[in-house]
This record gives C-alpha cells, structure tokens and sequence, in this order.
C-alpha cells in the first residue's frame, strides 16, 4: 500500500503537500471499503441464487415477485433486514447479545484482505496469507460460542456449543489440506501460490492435477471447510427441526443480518481459497494475464478468478441441497476419524513426492518426456 | 522511529494492558474472557508492529481460536449455564498483591537490564526462517513439546472417560451400527 500511496503522490501532483501515511491510509480504507461493497453485493446475490438453487433442485420455482423473476428479492430482503425491530431478550446479556454479531462479521471478513482477485488485485498480499485466513476465522467461533450464551436460550446455546466443537474439529482437516498447496509453491502468499499454478501447462498446472495426493487434497479441503462453514450436510449448529435455528435463533433486524452475511462470506472465502489453492487461481490458461496491459490484464484476471470461485460456490449449494443431515456422532467421527488422519496421510504423500520428484508435478514430467 | 506506528503501538499497548487489567477485575467470568480476548489481539498487534507476522497470526491462531474457545467452553460446561450467576470470585488478595509485586520488580528488572538486540526498519518475512530453525536447530524441544502435549491429551481423554463397563458396551454398539 505504501509503494502505491508513493507512487499516486508523484502522479498527481495536488497530493504533494500530504503526508505519506495519511494517503496510505486514505488508500486501506478505499481498498475496505471496495472490498466490503463486493463482500455485500455477494453475500446477497448468494442469497437469491442460494434460494433460487435451492426451488429449481426442490422442483419449484422459488422467489419471483420482487422484479423480473425474482432477480430483486435479495434488496427487498436487506431493506426489511435493516428496517426491522432489533429486538434483545428481557433475560439474554446485552453487552455479549450486541458484541457476539460483530465478532462472526469480523472474522469472516477479516479473511476477504487477502483473497487473491487479480493479477494486480488484492488488498494486501501477506507472506502468511493462508495462515493469516486460518487465524482471523477462528474468531467466528467466538462469536457463535457468546451468540449462543448470550441469547439465554437453550436452543441457541445447544446451537452455539454445536457450531464451535464443529468449527474447531473442522478447522485441523482444512488447515491440513490447504498446506499441500504450500508446500507445492513453496509459500504461504495466496498470490504466489497462484502464480505456481502459470505458466504454458494450461489448466494441467494447477495444484489438482500436480500429484495424485494434492488431487486428493482438494477433495478433502472441499468437504472439511464445507463443514467449517456449516453447510447443510453438515450444518447440525442451525438444524432447523431440531434447533430452530441454533444460535442466532434470538437474533432479528440487522443483528441477524450479520451472521447472514458472514455466513455467505464464509462460502466465498472457502470457495475462493478453494480456486486459489487448488484450481490455478486468477492464472489464464494458456496465458500471461500479467503481460498485458494493467487494467485488461486485471480484468481478465479477475474474470477468471470469479468465473471460478462462483462456479465452486454453486457447486457447494448443490451439495447443500441434495444431501441429508449427518448426527452429531457421526459428524464427530467423520473428522477425527477420516478427515484427519486421510489429511496426515495425504500431507506425507504430498512431501515425499516433492522429495523424490524434485517439486516437478505428473504434467510437467509428462511435458519433459516429449522435450 | 517516530510517526503513525508510534501512535499504533500506544494504542495497542494501551488495549493490551487495559483488557488485562479487565480479566483481573471483572466479577463475571465471560466479560473477562472477553477481555481476554482484547489483550490478546493487542499482543498480536504489538507482533505486527514487531514486523513478526508469523508469530502474530498464530497468536490469534492458538489463544484466540485454541485457548479462548477452551475456555469458554470450560464455563460453559461445568457452571448451571442456564441463568445461573457465573462469577468470578476475588481471594486471598494480600498474598497475591505480594507474589504480583515481587514477579513485576523481577521482570522489569529483566526488560531494563536485557541488551535487547534492536533492529530497525527492516521488514522481511519471518516464516521461513522460524520453519528451518524448528526443522533443524530447535527440532528436539519442539519435539518434546509436543510428546508433552501429546501426553496431557491422552491423559485428558482418559480421565474424562466415564467408567470403563459402560464405554465397552458403547463400543460393541457402535461397532454394531
């Protein structure tokens, strides 16, 4: 941010005067403030199309008043979520019931500042990406845990306690799947891991089609963080015919639409890690988006990038819609069963190929063999 | 180095100390652990300042989505959680004046008289070099450290075990099912 601020400063002379600090300043909150109006836009076109997938796999047809087909129900859902009473329970603890929304949307938004869009487009490219994306998250699960205290409910606390058992057994199956990745790259940047992915191999140098073990992992990071995000097979913490809701079951007006959001946030970020890590990012086949000139070589980029992230996120409402709830105990087992131990498997699989491979990927020896 | 981070490590300072101070004084066990939570995050903040930004996020890692969740889940399950008054009690306050003033002299002792290796303006990624030194220099501790906690996990899981009859005819269940 600062190279840019410096860089804006000697383009446009009227900034001259300004100091350094207060331009890149003026440039993180733009970024935010970028970024927090996709994260929004997101979070309720998901909400159309989630409702929408969810009509077309149940054989109906869905939300279609508001507008030509429907397509303007998701503002007509965040006027009434934004007007709406807020109401706080007699008996709930207020200072937690008001602090446990904030806490679920920082740490999933949190996570957007270094989702890797374009070539040139992200708002800080950390040299601990992915870690950093595994420690804002576990916030969440503070924030659920106090949801569900606070309310003074049961149901919400049952819900409560639900979701942070799920999100902290899920979240050793996710980190685990995502460092083959990083081991492949050499790097815990999102953007360098997407740049390992270039190159003239096409889609065949991606980290899924790099060695059979970093193809494994993707399919166990997809299941592991659909868990993480409380998807349905998977989303005991809301259980509607059993919890209600779970823990935001006292929760109304835009109290509510936080954890909405910040659940949807979630999906993206899962899905677009997902397209980072594993299916070559905002990397144009065939291509060097970075050769071309900036804004079209981010445009494509970012097309892409979203082209590819989007396409996962339909892929995990699909999933959300066609598979039965799991019980507890089975959820449970599943992660410490099967998710963990495949995942350490997977991992040593993984660093013994780059050993004895040298880091060349199936694709690239096959690429060598015909010179 | 005087500027915009000076004013960010007040301020982090201050959120740090202030939110232990809270911890300390809070009757009720939650806004303390939410306090907790506070200092937490203004130590990771100071780790940035400190350019050590692996050590911040685990930081976040390990206290905020580990230690804090623990706990919170301790209160949770060994209070009447329901309604009850969940407190958190002040004893024997002479003694513990005493053991926290002799522990303060002691470590701004240490932090005054420690020639502190000071290093400025230089940003580089710590990441790899923390992996390579655990990998190689600092292996057998790291190793210790987690036999240890391996050990403290066994032993939990055990002790919490409820009796041994009752745990078999489960498992011949689940082996069934």
């Amino acid at each position: 941010m600062e190279a840019l601020a410096r860089s804006l400063m000697n383009a446009v002379p009227l900034l001259a005067g300004v100091p350094l600090w207060a331009v890149t300043l003026l440039l993180i909150v733009a970024a935010a403030v970028v970024i927090l109006v996709f994260a929004l836009t997101f979070e309720g076109v998901g909400s159309l199309v989630l409702r929408k997938v969810a009509g077309d796999i149940q054989a109906r047809i869905g939300p279609n008043r508001v507008g030509p087909n429907g397509i303007l129900q998701f503002l007509a859902d965040g006027v009434k979520l934004v007007l709406k009473e807020d109401i706080i329970p007699a008996n709930a603890d207020r200072l937690l019931f008001k602090l446990a929304p904030y806490f679920v949307f920082v740490g999933s938004f949190a996570a957007f500042v270094v989702v890797p869009f374009g070539v040139g487009l992200i708002a800080a490219d950390l040299n601990i990406g992915i870690y950093y994306v595994m420690a804002v998250t576990s916030l969440v699960v503070v924030g659920v845990l106090l949801a569900g205290w606070a309310s003074n409910n049961k149901w919400a606390l049952l819900g409560g306690m639900r979701a942070a058992a799920q999100i902290v057994s899920y979240e050793i199956p996710v980190g685990m799947a995502l460092i083959p990745a990083v081991l492949v790259a050499g790097s815990l940047s999102l953007q360098d891991i997407v740049r390992s992915q270039g190159g003239l191999l096409g889609i065949f140098g991606w980290n899924l089609f790099h060695n059979p073990f970093s193809f494994f992992s993707f399919f166990l990071y997809f299941t592991a963080a659909q868990a993480e995000t409380n998807q349905t097979p998977f989303d005991l913490p809301e259980a509607e015919s059993e919890l209600v809701s779970g823990y935001n079951v006292e929760y109304s007006g835009i109290r509510f639409g936080l954890f909405f959001l910040a659940e949807f946030g979630d999906m993206f970020i899962v899905a677009a890690l997902a397209t980072a890590c594993f299916l070559g990012g905002w990397n144009v086949p065939f291509f060097h988006a970075a050769t071309l000139p900036w804004i079209w070589g981010n445009l494509l980029s970012l097309g892409v990038f979203l082209a590819k992230a989007f396409t996962m996120v339909l892929i995990m409402m699909w999933v959300r819609w066609t598979l039965p709830r799991l019980r507890v105990d089975q959820l449970m087992r599943m992660a410490w069963k099967y998710l963990v131990p495949l995942t350490f498997i997977n991992l040593l699989g993984v660093s013994l190929w780059l050993l004895v491979f040298k880091g060349k990927g199936i694709p690239a020896m096959i690429a060598s063999l015909f010179g | 180095m005087s500027g915009p981070a000076d004013y960010i490590f007040y301020a982090a300072a201050a959120m740090t100390v202030g939110a232990a101070i809270l911890v300390a004084i809070l009757p009720n066990i939650l806004y303390a652990a939410v306090a907790l939570l506070f200092s937490f995050a203004g130590v990771a903040g100071l780790y940035v300042l400190l350019s050590a930004d692996f050590l911040a996020a685990t930081q976040v890692l390990v206290y905020v989505g580990g230690i804090l969740v623990l706990l919170l889940f301790a209160v949770f399950l060994s209070n009447r959680i329901s309604g009850g008054n969940i407190t958190n009690p002040t004893h024997f306050r002479l003694p513990a004046a005493a053991i926290c003033l002799v522990l303060f002299g002691v470590l701004s002792y240490a932090a005054v008289s420690t020639p502190f290796a000071v290093k400025r303006g230089v940003y580089l990624p710590t990441t790899a070099d923390i992996g390579e030194l655990l990998m190689t220099r600092y292996l057998l501790p790291f190793e210790v450290a987690s036999v240890l906690l391996l050990a403290a996990l066994i032993g939990a899981a055990f002790l919490s075990r409820p009796d041994r009859g009752a745990t078999e005819k489960d498992d011949m269940r689940e082996g069934k099912a």
